[in-house]
This record gives structure tokens, sequence and C-alpha cells, in this order.
């Protein structure tokens, strides 16, 4: 194998659904011998938090498949029902649970093992007042200049 | 089917699960050893092809039988 690839993402998004993007790939890339480094923003730092209370929302999301196909008949209005949101996510789970999809805390303790770079963004983790005792070990904070640090030798730069 | 050191049996788990638990288990491994693994995704045809292209470890089989997928991986 040639000299050690790079691969860094900035992970922006805090539901269930786009928790996965930059953990699959991380650990994917870890596992074909990608340095790996996440940049967690915004509201991405959900998916650093020791407990992760991620959801997934069908309101306003159209491209969102429904069961039932009540995508195609149920108001769109319907979606922001209370409680919709905890029946779509556990929904959600389920199903991917049967279809032998990886939990998200999975995938991101196999990042881990694989020694996947974390840095939380301490801009964000300030705005929102975020403890980090709140955070799983093992992480980094800091800014864009410590981003571009790793990014500036990446071979592929990912914003998710 | 020619032999092999180790067997991994990945029926069930879906992408990118298959690659890492194989990536696993060749960490445990000598060079020139070979893993047997079992799948049921479909996706991880081309993957493991990918996976070996890239980490220099030989594909020697990749076939699939009664909607279940074999591979044979060399370790490098």
């Amino acid at each position: 194998m040639s000299e050690e690839k790079k691969l860094a993402i900035i992970a922006t998004k805090g539901t269930l659904d786009w928790a996965y993007p930059p953990f699959i790939l991380a650990s994917t890339a870890a596992a074909l011998g990608y340095e790996v480094q996440i940049f967690f923003t915004f509201y991405g730092l959900q998916l650093l938090k020791k407990k992760l209370g991620l959801k997934v929302s069908p309101l306003g999301n159209p491209g969102m498949p429904m069961p039932m196909g009540m995508d195609k008949w149920f108001p769109v209005l319907g979606t922001a029902i209370p409680g919709m949101e905890a029946v779509m996510t556990s929904m959600m789970k389920s199903k991917m649970k049967s279809k032998g999809v990886a939990s998200v805390e999975e995938l991101r303790d196999l990042c881990g093992e694989a020694d996947v770079g974390m840095v939380a963004c301490q801009m964000t983790v300030d705005l929102f007042d975020m403890p980090t005792s709140d955070f799983i070990d093992g992480i980094d904070f800091g800014g864009a200049a410590t981003f571009f640090e790793f990014a500036g030798e990446a071979d592929i730069t990912l914003y998710i | 089917m020619a032999n092999f050191d180790t067997e991994l049996d990945a029926s069930g788990l879906n992408c990118p699960l298959p690659i890492l638990r194989a990536k696993k288990s060749l960490a445990g491994m000598q060079s020139g050893q070979i893993l047997h693994i079992i799948a049921t995704d479909p996706g991880s045809v081309k993957d493991f092809e990918a996976f070996s292209k890239q980490t220099g470890n030989e594909l020697m089989e990749s076939k699939e039988e009664g909607g279940k997928f074999f591979f044979l991986i060399k370790k490098s």
C-alpha cells in the first residue's frame, strides 16, 4: 500500500438519519487505511454526546419514505402532530435493526477503535453552553484553524 | 472451496459492517493466511472487490450460492 491517505469530514447535522453518513464513511475509510478526522460543528455536536437522543423528523422532509404509503396520502400538516417525531424515530430504529444496519453508537465506537480523530467545534460548544461533560471521552476541542490543519493535507474533504 | 484459516459470518449485517468486521478479523491474522467471509448484503460483492483493491489483501474468490455471498481474502 502506498502512503496513507487522509479523509476530512465536517459533520453539521444532528438528526438520526444524518448521523449515519459521517460515521459510516469515517469507519470505512479507516478500515481502508485512511487517516480520518471529523470536525463536529453546530448541530453535528449532538453526535458526540455520551447519551445520544437523536431523532428523525418527517416534518419538512418529503423524501422520507413512510409506512403504508403514508407519504402519498398523509397531509403534510399531519407530520407536525405532537408525537409524530417520536413515532417515526422508533419506527426508523426498528427498521434499521431488522435490516442489520448498525446503530449510530456502534458505528461511533468503531470509529473510536479505528483512531478516527473527533474534534468538537469550541465556538459552538460555547454558543450553546454545552457542558463538556456531556461529550464522549477522547475528543478534542478546536476551531476552524484546527480543521484546516488536518484538511489542508487531506485527499478528500466532505461537508455533511 | 480452498482451505481457510479464519471464518467470519457477517450474515444479516448491512453496509459497512461486513467490511469493518473483515478488517478486524484480518488484523488478528498473519500475512498469507486466508479469511473466509459469509455475507447476505448484496452490496458486499462490489465492496469486497473495492476493499481488496485498496488494502492490497487479495480477493481470491467471490461467489454467490443460495442467496448468500462467500469471499476468500488472503491477508497481504
